[in-house]
């Protein structure tokens, strides 16, 4: 069963731009990337839209569906009623390069700042231990894709340009999670976290949670215990005294700081 | 003008790498590296590091965003003889499997290689920072998967592709590997019979690049999109297989295209997305539309040694391995795809056109959703299915080719000095069918030694590089904006949307002489199509443009795959006839190899003899 | 608004005026946190200066307790030793549960949301010029949650303490019918003291500063079988937390209102036995 969608698209680049009717033909089970599609094959050519895998693993389709961050792939016309105009415009807290193409280099560069995993010597019979409960939640932060919507939706930089120097953003608040809870990494990362990272201009509203299309709790499971993380090294009396008469746990043991 | 830059500090963009504003009027940029990959998947990554590690200036040029390319869609795992859950696997089991697979057309060194440095590599991912499921000792979990006699695949839940992309990515990051994204290479540039550099072009701008660089490594994939139902993306263009050959390298096996058995076969934007094998592996069976398990039907002979034949054996394997044989649902894929194809043919498909995998009535939701949670994920999204509730309806998908450029197993150098390729893009591990598993092994293990062959030989000319022509530069260049030269023509998408169900219906799972011969012509008449396509707007960011240039390869592949599939009268592996169903011995020892002609404008075909295997590794199949 | 040309409208990004394009009704959940919290601020404000009316034998109410100033008598179970205290004894000791709410996670989510618009709502600009978060003076110090949280589970403990109060007898004046005979009573006020005691220790127990002590802030899980435990659980809980948050909210406000309800002689207990 088909019918005509009323889309409207963002177009534009640097310069200026506007929003465009597109009404195309669309059908039952289609994804608001379907009906982009279409009007690339049959209206406009040139119209610049990333995406690859379209289902929902690679996180390069990334927009903004009637103003909110959403995965165009995973976004069911289904969900919508039939009379409802969607506006699909690229994400609001990157540079546009054009259309609904931005310029997410932020993020790339925001990676490079982060220091990798280190882990220590392998045991003697070349393989490494870890239990799974020790794996399990840096697997959790590991289901990241880096359609970097929580980046986008994240009003720290999203309202804020100048932010965005300090700022690292939730998708690297996870990385920091992921490597301070790996069960043999040898560096302790939190000053870094708080520091270079600006873990501490999160206020916690949680929008990069409402937006994860992975469904990774962001601000609960990664954003939070790192936040703990760093009282204790940075604002816990009790913690701090306990380290100076040696009551440290064991836990730490081994970690540098870089 | 031109800019010769290594750093990505020095006026380049901080993501793509661009050091050329997109409003810039003119000139082109210039870059000198001495080991160039082209792809930024699993093993362009693996390359790129290995480069990276013995000494070159790399680079890595990739047409999407880095981490995006299509290793990510891997589910299953990574096939590797650690033996931490069946301390009798090791490499000479993996290799036998792997050459039993594909139907002992394998280049017997690859295989060899591969099952021999495949655990080391697994370990390596993990010294980067993977965090694999474990075993109750803690060490890296393994997984059942067709065709493997043990479970051998490290995986993490059914996203072990993405989990190495990341690491791999991350590793490339911390390494400080200069990274060109979103960056197409449309020529590979010769000085004499040796590669001197490459041409591209910046997907955001437009603009043009050469890269100055003695070693120049495809890793770009494979080549699905010529088909309609494909679990590959946009990218997966036959890019690296069309570069080698114009730059004068062959093809081989490029009739073996691995059709996927589980793919999504509704809603129709999803049609051909994967559906992992390790629903099968963790019990999913398969049934038709009057509920029988059809399976046990299509035992073929040269498995029926080592396959269960009756229910309660294949149900008791999932326990006790030692004393069962394996479920036939665990068959090499091609089996499976082609028994999938034919209860569909004979009139037993779903309402959708597919047939059910069941792992609701056989599984707890909970194992189900902590085992599969992708593709829960996947099939609630998407389909609004709940698969631990109802069975999926799937069918075959365009997965991968098992054909790609002739490389030497050892260096993965073609014959073209300087030019290598691995993965997907590089032929004959595989042979005529791939195991699952084997192909993220493959990344990794090749990629390491080409990186590192690669790094050696460009080190090894010292100041005598092979130098790029301008004449050649000028040519790419001209060849690249002829789209925009073309007036009247029809766009690109159309040509590309009728090659695609012409592959579909013509050269699909089960083909036939005449349908072949037809697929032919239809080919040569897309080629004339796109002699005179034409594409709209400018060079910024214009898909159109972009594709044009890619149906170039597709086209090239097409007909290499229709060429050699008509060429081999037998049935093996990834390739079905339906006038020749058997397989045929005397094929059993020949490669079809394919270069481009002397025009340039059609492909020749060759027979070459399978290098013959030593007597020691003969012994594993007496 | 304020120009928010910082932000979603400033010139790299794609030119659109809007702050927000979203269609649905958010300000809906802003609007109503505002609400509500904003009753509970000026009700649990105007009950914490009285200094009266918080004590209906056997219930003291929770606002009050423990009650360490110059208390009516009955109510003061933990001694006097405020006794100087001029104002109601309330202020002494809300401090407490009043800092473990203002540096809880989730209440930082829904304050920083509803009153502070920062923002009001996913995708819609928020309307300040400049934001540095929790890292600097004042907001810094949320990080001290975990200390208002070893107080809070104190305050819990006396809740708990004061619903086993409540099941004394009742003096003869409020007593109903033919006076007490029993040992133990129970009426009501009971009942809402131990419902309010229960999500004040859902709302204390899943707190993710709890979290992180138990065993959150462990490495190796696997080595710590028992503290890897009770972090399954406090987790499971915490995935709850918002709502132990507004339930504890309420429950406490209805305990301390029907206790004043009952001080005043508006209303009589209902007993059960």
């Amino acid at each position: 069963m088909s019918y005509t969608l009323k889309l409207r698209i963002w177009r534009g680049d640097r310069d200026g731009g506007e929003i465009q009717d597109f009404p195309v033909e669309v059908s039952d089970g289609e994804v608001v990337l379907d009906a982009i599609h279409r009007v690339q094959a049959t209206q406009a050519g040139d119209l610049a839209v990333r995406w690859n895998c379209k289902a929902g693993k690679c996180g390069s389709c990334s927009a903004e569906v009637n103003g909110r961050p959403r995965l165009m792939c995973m976004c069911r016309l289904s969900d919508f009623e039939q009379d409802e105009t969607i506006t699909v415009t690229p994400m609001r807290t990157f540079p546009v390069i054009r259309d609904l193409v931005t310029d997410v280099s932020f993020n790339y560069e925001k990676a490079k700042q982060l220091p990798a995993a280190s882990l220590g010597p392998r045991d003697a019979d070349g393989k490494r231990r870890m239990a799974q409960v020790d794996v399990e939640r840096g697997q959790e932060f590991r289901k990241c894709i880096e359609c970097f919507l929580c980046q986008d939706v994240c009003h720290v930089v999203r309202d804020h340009e100048d932010n965005k120097e300090a700022f690292a953003g939730p998708r690297f608040f996870l990385r920091y999670a992921e490597l301070d809870m790996h069960p043999l990494d040898t560096h302790d990362r939190r000053e870094l976290a708080q520091g270079a990272a600006g873990l501490g201009m999160c206020n916690i509203t949680k929008c990069c949670t409402e937006v994860c299309p992975e469904g990774i709790r962001i601000t609960d499971n990664a954003i939070i215990p790192m936040k703990e993380r760093v009282v204790d090294k940075k604002f816990d009396p009790l913690v701090w005294l306990g380290s100076k008469i040696g009551l440290r746990t064991k836990d730490d043991e081994g970690r540098v700081e870089v | 003008m031109t800019t010769t830059t290594n750093g990505p500090g020095e006026g380049r963009h901080p993501m793509t790498g661009n050091a050329m504003s997109g409003e810039a009027r003119g000139g082109m940029e210039r870059h000198t590296y001495d080991v160039v990959v082209v792809g930024a998947g699993g093993a362009g990554l693996r390359a790129a590091i290995a480069a990276h590690d013995a000494g070159a200036r790399t680079a890595i040029v990739c047409k999407s965003l880095l981490g995006k390319a299509h290793t990510v869609m891997a589910e299953g795992g990574i096939a590797a003889a650690m033996g931490n859950r069946w301390p009798e696997d090791n490499w000479e089991v993996h290799f036998r499997d792997t050459m039993r697979g594909g139907k002992m057309l394998n280049n017997w060194r690859m295989a060899q290689l591969h099952a021999q440095e495949a655990p080391e590599r697994v370990q390596e991912l993990e010294d980067w920072g993977a965090l694999f499921d474990r075993t109750e000792d803690g060490l890296i979990s393994q997984r059942d998967f067709g065709g493997h006699k043990y479970a051998r695949l490290a995986h993490v839940g059914d996203r072990t592709g993405l989990e190495m992309i990341r690491t791999l990515q991350q590793r490339a990051v911390s390494l400080g590997i200069d990274v060109f994204m979103e960056c197409t290479v449309t020529d590979v540039f010769k000085d004499g019979g040796r590669v001197s550099g490459a041409f591209a072009y910046w997907r955001e701008s437009g603009r043009f690049i050469v890269f100055d660089a003695p070693s120049v490594i495809l890793a770009t994939g494979g080549i699905g999109k010529s088909f309609k139902v494909t679990s590959n993306s946009w990218e997966y263009t036959g890019d690296g297989h069309a570069l080698a050959m114009r730059a004068g390298a062959s093809l081989i096996n490029m009739e073996f295209v691995q059709f996927h058995p589980t793919g999504m076969v509704w809603p129709p934007s999803v049609k051909g997305l994967l559906v992992t094998e390790s629903v099968r592996g963790d019990g999913g069976i398969l049934k038709n539309s009057e509920g029988e398990r059809f399976m046990f039907d299509y035992i073929p002979e040269f498995f029926r040694a080592e396959t269960a034949d009756t229910v309660e054996e294949a149900d008791a394997w999932y326990e006790d391995k030692k004393n069962n044989r394996r479920p036939p649902e665990l068959l090499p894929r091609d089996e499976v795809a082609r028994a999938i194809n034919s209860e569909i043919k004979a009139g037993r498909g779903t309402p959708h056109g597919g047939i059910y995998l069941d792992i609701a009535s056989r599984r707890s939701p909970e194992f189900i959703r902590k085992r599969l949670p992708s593709m829960y994920h996947q099939f609630k999204e998407l389909a609004d299915v709940d698969i631990t509730a109802e069975p999926m309806e799937i069918g075959p998908t365009c997965h991968y080719v098992m054909g790609g450029v002739e490389v030497d197993a050892d260096t993965q150098e073609s014959a073209v000095t300087g030019l290598y390729a691995v993965g997907e893009c590089s032929g004959g591990m595989h042979g005529s069918n791939r195991l699952g598993g084997n192909s993220l092994g493959d990344l990794l293990v090749f990629g390491k030694r080409a990186g590192e062959h690669a790094s050696t030989y460009a080190a090894s000319l010292g100041d005598a590089r092979p130098q790029v022509d301008e004449a050649d530069v000028k040519a790419a260049q001209e060849s690249a904006l002829a789209p925009f030269e073309v007036e009247g023509g029809e766009n690109p998408y159309s040509i590309q949307s009728d090659l695609q169900q012409s592959m579909n219906d013509l050269v699909g799972i089960i083909r036939t002489r005449t349908e072949l011969e037809e697929s032919l012509g239809e080919i040569e008449a897309f080629k004339e199509r796109a002699r005179t396509m034409v594409v709209e707007g400018h060079r910024q960011y214009n898909p159109g443009w972009h594709l044009a240039l890619d149906l170039r390869n597709m086209l090239v592949v097409s007909e290499c795959i229709a060429k050699a599939a008509l060429a081999r009268e037998e049935s093996r592996g990834g390739h079905t006839r339906d006038d020749f169903p058997g397989p045929d011995p005397a094929w059993g020892t020949k490669n079809l190899v394919v270069t481009l002609d002397a025009a340039g404008t059609g492909v020749e075909l060759h027979e070459k003899t399978l290098p013959e295997m030593p007597d020691e590794l003969k012994g594993y199949f007496a | 608004m304020a120009s928010t040309d910082q932000g979603v409208t400033s010139p790299t990004r794609a030119r659109i005026t809007e702050r927000t394009l979203r269609q649905d009704r958010w300000w809906l959940q802003p609007l109503t946190t505002f609400v509500v919290f904003s009753a509970f601020v000026v009700y649990a404000t105007v009950r914490a200066f009285m200094g009266r009316d918080y004590y209906a034998s056997p219930y003291l109410s929770p606002f009050y307790s423990p009650c360490l100033g110059d208390c009516v008598e009955g109510a003061s179970d933990f001694g006097q030793p405020f006794a100087w205290w001029p104002l109601s004894a309330a202020l002494i000791i809300l401090i407490f549960p009043l800092g473990f709410r203002m540096t809880c996670y989730y209440y930082r989510k829904a304050y920083y949301r509803a009153f502070w618009l920062s923002p009001p709502a996913c995708g819609v600009a928020e309307p300040h010029q400049s934001y540095s978060g929790e890292s600097k003076l004042p907001l810094v110090l949320q990080n001290v949650h975990r200390y208002f949280w070893y107080a809070a589970v104190l305050v819990g403990l006396v809740l708990t303490f004061d619903v086993v109060l409540a099941f004394r007898p009742m003096p003869a004046e409020y007593a109903v019918g033919d006076g007490e005979t029993s040992g133990i009573h129970m009426g009501l006020g009971t009942l809402l003291m131990i419902l309010n005691v229960a999500f004040i220790w859902l709302y204390t127990l899943s707190c993710h500063s709890c979290r992180h002590i138990v065993g959150g802030r462990l490495r190796h899980f696997s080595q710590h079988p028992v503290r890897y435990r009770l972090w399954t659980w406090v987790s499971r809980l915490n995935t709850s937390h918002g709502k132990w948050a507004w339930y504890s909210l309420f429950s406490v406000a209805i305990v301390d209102l029907y206790i004043f309800l009952l001080a005043t002689g508006t209303i009589q207990d209902v007993r059960f036995f």
